[in-house]
């Protein structure tokens, strides 16, 4: 029982470490890249227009899409790894 | 063929889909009723959930708002994809874990409280409600402008088809209904913006298409757009906004809106799997993405069509704007589709300085005055409703008939497809939550499949009746949704997963506070309950605190629920040790099948 819980733990623990990264590249795409640091990457110019443009009209959804198919990539391989899975 | 028999066929051919498929998908049990029996293959999940999430308001007005404001508006787009991110990462897999039926299901087991759930079916119910009036207007004036019939008759139809699938198939049917409408309303939202695209820029894929070259001019198509903006008086299409911290928080406010809005929460609970739910979400956001990536760039080329419309002279490689302003189209020589759109009154006309053009610009922009009376305008003559956007799309790109129908019949599914999914959130929060967990325990599985019938044909009857007799306040109810999902509902949810402390008064107080606080702002602007003339503030930028508007304020209240809950829950005692393993287990996928029988 003990073996389960610090087992258990373990994989609670990988998994907030997990979920803080992907929020940090969810905010940094949309309220960092999209929002307040848009001023700083004004230089990159794509398309007629700065990348904080795209960032907010395409690249922050793009973005999500990524984040939660890694997330779900990931979540997959830990459930396996701590032998938690359905 | 008529445009009026195209578009009967199409919306009549959409309906028997619809129907045949509610014959086919009928519920047997309360499991199939409340989640589709749990088994629905994720990426159908996703599907489903598209449809459900993209609303009359993504379908014909989204494009609409981000043409007018351009950049600015962009929060619209951050904001209703970024909460899938919220939801596949921090509510959707462990909700399925819990494996029940409902939002206040999970919030009264969890904070072992029916106070709780009964606040919580409150909130689902004022969020859902007021959701669901914008969807039966929607219907209504789509079927008015598609159809040729009444507003009445157009709500009248739409509530007998969502009758039709809804009560009998319940989220079974509802599930497979969605998966339809999404295939109607993606492909009619994306040919016009395809062929739209290859007009003006020769790329098929609008997303692309609206970063590259305008052929006509020469110049990249967004350099073109805000050239002619800005010599019309108008606000560049790029310009950054001042007030940042109003547009981090209206963002937030959207995602945790759409985290926390009960509809979109329950179609996780119909994957057979945990994994299923965190890939459904993925295919969700995949899903809605085709049509919210297609959507800027629908924007951005029919706000330049419709200058180039206007001024013809202005599309090309342009020397000097002076000369090719001056000459804009005679009102006489005015294309078909303006034509067509001016009988509905969502295009107007009125020569104010009787030279038989239409001068179109921005007569409130005060640098620009002098510019115009030097040009011997006398106003803007020109007035265009938003949602002409996306309605007149396949006309202004000479598309045929066939996909004017095609539009006809996605705005109609979008509506009926997210009306369905709220009404069903409505009416299981009733049979489940308040008659069989609250007022009458006993209930045999008959009994609840009948209670949820009769609550589903109710909460019909309700949103027919809301439509029909739409309260003044329906233009801010989406805030009051959003504001209300996001500030009671998520940050509960959100700690009842991944905190063991928080318990029943800290939630019950958290959830109060949230909602309180966020009603009370929204009134002190908006009027209290919305009726005009009782705000207490007028609702403009100097007198909103702190430069937050009040459509922004759900993330303030988010933040308040979450302080309020966590102070409670640690000044009284920790939940009871069953709720601990409670938590415990939801946080992990092993043994969802034995939860799911409970």
């Amino acid at each position: 029982m003990a073996d389960n819980n610090s087992n258990a733990a373990a994989y609670w623990s990988a998994n907030l470490r997990l979920i803080t990264g992907c929020l940090i590249v969810w905010a940094l795409v949309s309220y960092g890249f999209a929002i307040l640091l848009r001023p700083l990457i004004a230089g990159i110019e794509i398309g007629g227009t700065d990348l904080g443009f795209w960032f907010a009209q395409q690249g922050s959804m793009l973005t999500f899409i990524a984040i939660i198919f890694f997330y779900g990539w990931r979540m997959n391989k830990l459930d396996k790894q701590f032998g938690l899975e359905e | 063929m008529s445009q009026f028999a195209i578009n009967l066929l199409f919306v009549g051919a959409s309906f028997a889909l619809y129907i045949g498929i509610a014959i086919w998908a009928r519920a047997g049990s309360t499991k199939e009723f409340y989640v589709a029996g749990g088994g629905v293959h994720p990426i159908t999940n996703g599907m489903a959930t598209a449809a459900d999430w993209m609303s009359a308001a993504s379908f014909i007005s989204m494009a609409g708002l981000l043409a007018s404001g351009g950049y600015a508006n962009s929060s619209f787009l951050m904001g209703w994809t970024g909460g899938y991110v919220i939801l596949a990462l921090l509510l959707a897999p462990y909700l399925r874990k819990f494996g029940k039926f409902t939002v206040p299901d999970f919030i009264g087991d969890r904070f072992y409280s029916s106070t709780a759930r009964t606040v919580a079916v409150i909130c689902l119910i004022i969020a859902s409600v007021t959701y669901v009036i914008g969807q039966m207007t929607g219907a209504g004036v789509a079927f008015s402008r598609f159809l040729e019939v009444s507003n009445t008759w157009g709500i009248w139809i739409a509530a007998t088809i969502v009758f039709l699938y809804a009560v009998f198939g319940g989220m079974k049917g509802i599930t497979y209904t969605q998966v339809a409408q999404y295939v109607v309303l993606i492909i009619a939202y994306t040919i016009p913006a395809v062929f739209i695209s290859l007009q003006l820029t020769g790329n098929p894929i609008p997303m692309f298409g609206m970063f590259s070259t305008h052929t006509e001019s020469g110049l990249p198509l967004l350099v073109k757009l805000s050239e002619i903006l800005v010599e019309l008086g108008f606000q560049d299409y790029a310009a950054d906004v001042s007030n940042k911290l109003n547009m981090v928080l209206f963002t937030l406010s959207l995602m945790v809106g759409t985290a926390g809005l009960p509809h979109v929460i329950i179609r996780f609970f119909t994957v057979p799997k945990v994994a299923d739910a965190r890939w459904s979400a993925g295919w969700a956001l995949v899903f809605i993405a085709i049509l919210y990536t297609t959507a800027p760039a629908v924007a951005s080329m029919a706000r330049l069509n419709l200058l180039t419309t206007v001024y013809p002279e202005a599309a090309g490689q342009v020397e000097d704007y002076e000369q090719a302003l001056s000459n804009p189209i005679l009102y006489e020589e005015r294309p078909e589709w303006v034509r067509t759109w001016e009988a509905t009154g969502l295009i107007s006309f009125n020569d104010q300085n009787q030279d038989g053009r239409i001068q179109y610009y921005n007569a409130a922009n005060p640098n620009f005055a002098p510019i115009a009376e030097e040009r011997g305008w006398a106003g803007n003559e020109l007035t265009v409703n938003n949602d002409i956007l996306v309605l007149a799309n396949p006309e202004i790109a000479n598309l045929p008939g066939w996909v004017i129908g095609l539009i006809a019949a996605g705005g109609i599914a979008a509506a009926l497809s997210t009306a369905a999914g709220l009404l069903l959130a409505i009416s299981s929060a009733i049979s489940h939550d308040l008659i069989k967990k609250t007022i009458n325990p006993a209930i045999t599985e008959k009994g609840e499949m009948l209670a949820a019938r009769i609550s589903m044909a109710g909460a019909i009857l309700l949103a027919t009746y809301l439509g029909l007799n739409p309260p003044g306040f329906a233009a801010q109810v989406v805030a009051l949704a959003f504001g209300i999902a996001g500030a009671s509902l998520f940050p509960v949810l959100m700690m009842g997963i991944f905190s063991k402390r928080v318990n029943s008064k800290g939630a019950i107080a958290g959830m109060l506070a949230g909602l309180i606080s966020t009603l009370l702002y929204i009134f002190t602007y908006l009027g209290w309950f919305f009726i005009s003339g009782t705000n207490m503030l007028p609702n403009t930028p100097d007198n909103w605190l702190f430069g937050i508007s009040p459509l922004s304020f759900g993330a303030v209240g988010a933040m308040i629920n979450f302080a309020v809950a966590f102070s409670v829950s640690h000044a009284t005692e920790e939940p009871p040790q069953e709720i601990q393993d409670l938590v415990e287990s939801v946080r992990f996928p092993k043994g969802a099948g034995a939860a799911v029988d409970h």
